[in-house]
């Protein structure tokens, strides 16, 4: 009976030798055939390679006052990946850590997401596989709370960090300067100089704005690793060997708190006052520079708290820092804000006009208008005042004769370039002058995203008109003849757009129109004004130290260039720009000014914005003789350069010196030649007769 | 064939059987007293010889492969050792018990013990039910204790799948005289089959849930139904893994666990992880091995579930291929004396049983070896007689104990 079973029953003893037999083959293969690399892969797996963060170098004023520096805190931090494996993702773990934080459990999930496309702050910008810093600093008690219920915590971890800290020394406040700090983005972890792959730390920190980005490299310090022994929980059991981390590199900069904090009260006096007078002024930049290129401080309206960065920043603050409505504070307007520049320009097209035969002595009429190409040009209300010198046309800032200068120089440049419709047209003689002073491409100064302003050249205008006739502000499609006074002026641009015509000659000889400058740049020019004709790329920083107080690099401004005039012209109109003070537009503002202690000179600008009160300008520099700053101010919206912008540098010169009741910010108005010196420990001594 | 009746009760023109004719069967030197004693010495020694071997090596393996995450908590570090101790000799008392039960009684509890499996399964669907690692196939007992119902299923399905065959073909015999399995037949048994299998599905426990099935197949296949009957079977098996596969009936994870057995390099921090650790562990023992407790990878718990599933490999590393062989050798001791068992059997319940736990021990001990050796997808099965789990080693020492029970009756009446 049962053959059929029985049969099948033979065939299941076959079955189990074959299975059997491959059993013990596989064994044989793997165990001895391979054995000796197994023991291998095996005892690598008891070891994992960590990134040890290095410390982040400092930034210091040039005293060696921290601007940043390093805190340690206990910092609470969230493995996600672990999270994601609890039975619920992670939610019920987070909704137990929110409130030992402080924190409400929707601000923690969401500081905890990663941020994408459409996910946008607070989210984490990093790797999802470091863990996530959700708080930079609690308390020693909830430390220790979370790590011995560890159980109720998987994945979250409190541990000493290295925690950015912003000492505003005296109350200097740079916030747009320093920049800040967030994760390593995942095109950041690209770049050679971050060591790639799993193992980059939250405390990996890369300067994404300012000098903290511009310096970061130095600043960052070469990570170091460590190979520790591990069990499968990750629970390091010893240590087998490794590189010692090594710190930043120290940016000592060229930025005195004391003259930062000035600039900074005068910069917001100004605006206070402008909006007082009922200016809409919500923004403005000031900016102080030796002679030889170097930044002694850079104020920009508004400012913030950087703070706000280190312990993750909600959409809400985040919107309020980025957001025009509050006058971006984030953004450094110094660098980044391009305004007209007014009548300051007038010294360029001074220039323009000798450099182009126009005798430095001759004599030059001052109407109350102009006419050109039909259009009739003011004199901002002024009666005709005669003929005048260069000198004079400068002191009392006439606009018509800039207007017939503008106008001349445009008949007299090659016509038949203006119609050209070519981005290769050559560059008119005026806008040669402008784009020689260093306007209308970036200073190159030491920090990212610098904004290049604008000199209206030809080559400018042909882009400006393709950009924007058909696509754009589409003037061709917006414009019309007989519409309102915006649908006429489009319909003009989309006709002859790229055409340079007179009137806007006239215009740009004022500083106005299409010309546009950042306070940098306008502060460059006048750098060069003031020394004798030397273009510098400006600089912030001034050397990077090392840990161990070795000067690493000594940063220099470099040269750009030198100005295509004369040594003796730039005299004469630093002679005519003295005059602007004792008895010309800025007199007023300078009424009372112990000009005999502290000789200052400067040009007022008061450029017209269409739809918009003028943009406030005074761009200054002092001794007059031997000028060792230049002091810059520039705030849109706000009025009269003569009301708003020359009090506030009056208030910065007041501030340097020591006048007027003021305590001087650097002894004998002298900024420090030499560096501040740092010990190993870390000790920082402040140059010889100044004080930290 | 077979019946006491027939034997017993001899008839006197016949004469009865000659003086002495048992005499034989006794081995002529036993006394009486040792007669009584025949019970035992018709037991199938090599096989529990090599179960209790494979139970001891299980015990020092789970003591070895828990000690040092006990010993890192602080925690009495003999704590698995001695459960899994109690287990076993549990185990051994239950199959001693049923080894001299006469296996028929089985036959008539068959659908007693289906009801009760079925009752369990269902139980830990309930609140009754512990989820452990994602799965639900627990139920808790006091006293920290845990039932796996899905264990007991195995013994189940084998018990009411060979009740079935035998009662149905046994009906047929006296009215027809065919011989072999009809087609209805078979559908009987997988109906009744198929409830277990879903709730072990459900729960879920792909590894045990595929134990059923292979035994199910296994049980039909020697049951003596027609060859085209065979084919015809895996065509239809064929086709529903291929529907469960494209209508999703499978769990993401179950793919991912097959899929990175394919390729377990892509993701070997995932779901490759446990596969290419456990090849690790069992390859770095070499021939001799690292010796018990030494186990590097064990030490550090680098493979997961080192006590239950995986423990495979804390036999590899540890007591090296000899080692391992001798496991291999020990598990294919019992499955070949299981055979044989069945070869031997005088009637088709006992022959089915006893091959559908030849089939049961082979295959998951097959799976469970191969998932740490790489030449099996990782499922949850732990290793028969070795992993540590209560509710495993008792539903191994029962189906031993039911091996016994067949091949005692079997020598007693030869």
């Amino acid at each position: 009976m049962m053959t059929a079973s029985r049969r099948r029953l033979l065939v299941l003893y076959v079955v189990v030798f074959t299975l059997l037999i491959t059993l013990g083959g596989r064994l044989w293969y793997i165990q001895v055939m391979n054995g000796t690399s197994y023991v291998k892969l095996a005892s690598q797996n008891q070891t994992r390679k960590i990134i040890v963060p290095a410390v982040r170098g400092q930034i210091l004023d040039d005293v060696g006052n921290a601007l940043v520096t390093n805190r340690t805190e206990l910092v609470v931090s969230v493995d996600m990946m672990t999270l994601s494996q609890t039975s619920d993702g992670g939610t019920s773990v987070l909704k137990r850590l929110a409130p030992m934080l402080g924190l409400s459990y929707q601000l923690l999930a969401e500081k905890t997401r990663l941020c994408t496309a459409t996910v946008k702050q607070p989210c984490w910008a990093g790797s999802p596989y470091q863990p996530i810093p959700v708080d930079q600093s609690v308390s020693e008690q909830t430390a220790l709370q979370i790590m011995e219920e560890q159980s109720q915590f998987p994945g979250v971890t409190a541990q000493p960090q290295g925690v950015v800290t912003y000492p505003t020394p005296s109350g200097a406040n740079p916030a747009q300067v320093l920049g800040y700090l967030l994760p390593a983005t995942t095109e950041q972890l690209k770049q050679d100089h971050l060591p790639s792959g799993v193992g980059y730390s939250s405390a990996d920190l890369v300067g994404q704005s300012g000098l903290e980005e511009q310096y970061n490299q130095a600043l960052t310090g070469k990570t170091g690793s460590s190979t520790v022994s591990v069990n499968a929980a990750g629970d390091v059991t010893g240590t087998v060997g490794g590189t010692a981390a090594q710190s930043g590199d120290d940016l000592v900069t060229s930025l005195n708190s004391k003259i930062q904090v000035v600039a900074q009260n005068a910069l917001n006096s100004a605006v206070k006052k402008a909006r007082e007078s009922g200016n809409d002024a919500n923004q403005g930049a000031a900016v102080v520079m030796t002679t030889n290129g170097q930044v002694v401080a850079m104020a920009s309206y508004p400012d913030y708290n950087p703070n706000v960065w280190t312990n993750g920043i909600s959409q809400k603050e985040f919107d309020a820092l980025f957001g025009q409505a509050d006058g971006a504070p984030a953004i450094n307007w110094t660098t980044q804000g391009q305004y007209a520049p007014g009548s300051t320009w007038k010294v360029t097209s001074t220039a323009a006009a000798v450099s182009d035969g126009y005798p430095l002595d001759g004599s030059y009429d001052c109407p109350a208008s102009v006419t050109i190409g039909g259009h009739t040009y003011k004199n901002d209300g002024e009666p005709n005042q005669g003929a005048m010198s260069f000198s004079e046309a400068l002191i009392q800032s006439c606009d018509t004769v800039y207007y017939n200068l503008g106008y001349e120089m445009w008949q007299s440049d090659d016509q038949k370039a203006n119609v050209v419709t070519s981005a290769k047209a050559p560059v008119q003689k005026m806008q040669k002058e402008a784009l020689a002073w260093g306007f209308g491409k970036a200073t190159g100064i030491d920090l990212p995203a610098e904004a290049t302003g604008t000199v209206p050249t030809r080559e400018w205008l042909y882009y400006y008109w393709k950009d924007n006739a058909y696509a754009g502000q589409d003037w061709c499609k917006n414009g019309r003849a007989d519409g309102s006074y915006v649908q006429q002026i489009e319909y003009q641009d989309c006709k002859s757009g790229n055409v340079w015509e007179p009137g806007q000659a006239a215009i740009a000889a004022i500083g106005q129109g299409y010309d546009l400058a950042t306070p940098l740049q306008l502060t460059n020019a006048y750098v060069a004004l003031a020394n004798g004709g030397t273009l510098y790329q400006p600089r912030i920083g001034a050397a990077l130290i090392s840990p161990d107080g070795k000067v690493v690099q000594k940063i220099t401004p470099p040269v750009a260039g030198h100005l295509p005039t004369s040594a003796s012209f730039l005299a004469y109109v630093r002679n005519a720009l003295a005059g602007v003070v004792t008895q010309g537009t800025a007199a007023g503002a300078f009424s009372g000014f112990p000009l005999n202690k502290v000789c200052v000179a400067g040009k007022t600008g008061t450029a017209q914005v269409m739809g918009k009160v003028a943009t406030s300008v005074f761009a200054s520099f002092a001794p007059c003789q031997d000028p060792k700053y230049v002091v810059v101010v520039m705030i849109p919206d706000a009025g009269y350069g003569a009301d708003v912008s020359a009090p506030a540098a009056r208030q910065i010169y007041d501030g340097i010196y020591g006048l007027e009741g003021q305590k001087a910010a650097v002894p004998g108005g002298q900024v420090p030649s030499a560096l501040p010196s740092i010990a190993s420990t870390g000790k920082i001594t402040a140059p010889k007769g100044y004080s930290g | 064939m077979s019946g006491l009746g027939r034997v017993s009760v001899p008839q006197r023109s016949y004469g009865g059987p000659r003086p002495g004719a048992f005499k034989t069967r006794q081995r002529s030197v036993l006394t009486r007293f040792k007669s009584k004693e025949s019970k035992l010495r018709h037991m199938d020694w090599l096989l529990i010889a090599a179960v209790l071997a494979l139970c001891a090596i299980g015990v020092l393996l789970v003591w070895s492969a828990t000690d040092p995450t006990l010993a890192q908590r602080g925690a009495n570090t003999r704590t698995y050792l001695d459960k899994q101790a109690i287990f076993v000799v549990l185990g051994l008392i239950m199959m001693g018990l049923l080894s001299v039960v006469d296996h028929r009684h089985l036959r008539t509890y068959a659908p007693i013990v289906y009801g009760v499996a079925l009752l369990g399964l269902l139980a830990v669907l309930t609140p009754l039910g512990a989820t452990v690692n994602g799965a639900a196939g627990w139920i808790d007992l006091p006293g920290g204790f845990q039932i796996e119902p899905s264990e007991y299923a195995k013994i189940a399905l084998i018990l009411m799948t060979a009740m079935l065959f035998s009662e149905l073909r046994g009906a047929r015999d006296q009215s027809q005289g065919r011989s072999g399995p009809t087609l209805r037949d078979v559908g009987i048994v997988i109906a009744c089959g198929l409830p277990l299998i879903g709730l072990v599905v459900i729960e879920p426990a792909l590894g045990i849930s595929m134990v059923l099935v292979v035994v199910l197949a296994g049980m039909i296949l020697l049951s003596g139904i027609k060859m085209r009957w065979v084919v015809t079977l895996l065509v239809v098996a064929a086709v529903g893994v291929f529907g469960a596969l494209s209508l999703h009936l499978v769990k993401g994870y179950q793919l991912t666990r097959f899929s990175s057995f394919l390729h377990p390099s892509n993701d070997a921090a995932g779901a490759g992880y446990n596969g290419i650790q456990a090849k690790i562990a069992i390859g770095s023992g070499g021939m001799f091995g690292q010796g018990l407790f030494h186990g590097q990878s064990v030490s550090g718990s680098y493979v997961p579930a080192q006590s239950t599933d995986f423990i495979f490999t804390v036999a590899g590393q540890e007591l090296g291929f000899v080692g391992a062989v001798v496991i291999v050798g020990l598990l294919g001791v019992v499955v070949v004396r299981a055979l044989r068992i069945a070869t031997r059997a005088d009637d088709l319940f006992g022959m089915l049983v006893a091959t559908g736990i030849a089939i049961w021990f082979l295959f998951q001990s097959f799976v469970n070896i191969g998932m740490t050796i790489g030449i099996m997808p990782i499922t949850g099965l732990p290793l028969p007689f070795i992993s540590y789990g209560g509710s495993a080693i008792f539903a191994d020492l029962i189906a031993v104990g039911l091996l016994l029970s067949i091949h005692h009756k079997h020598q007693v009446f030869e």
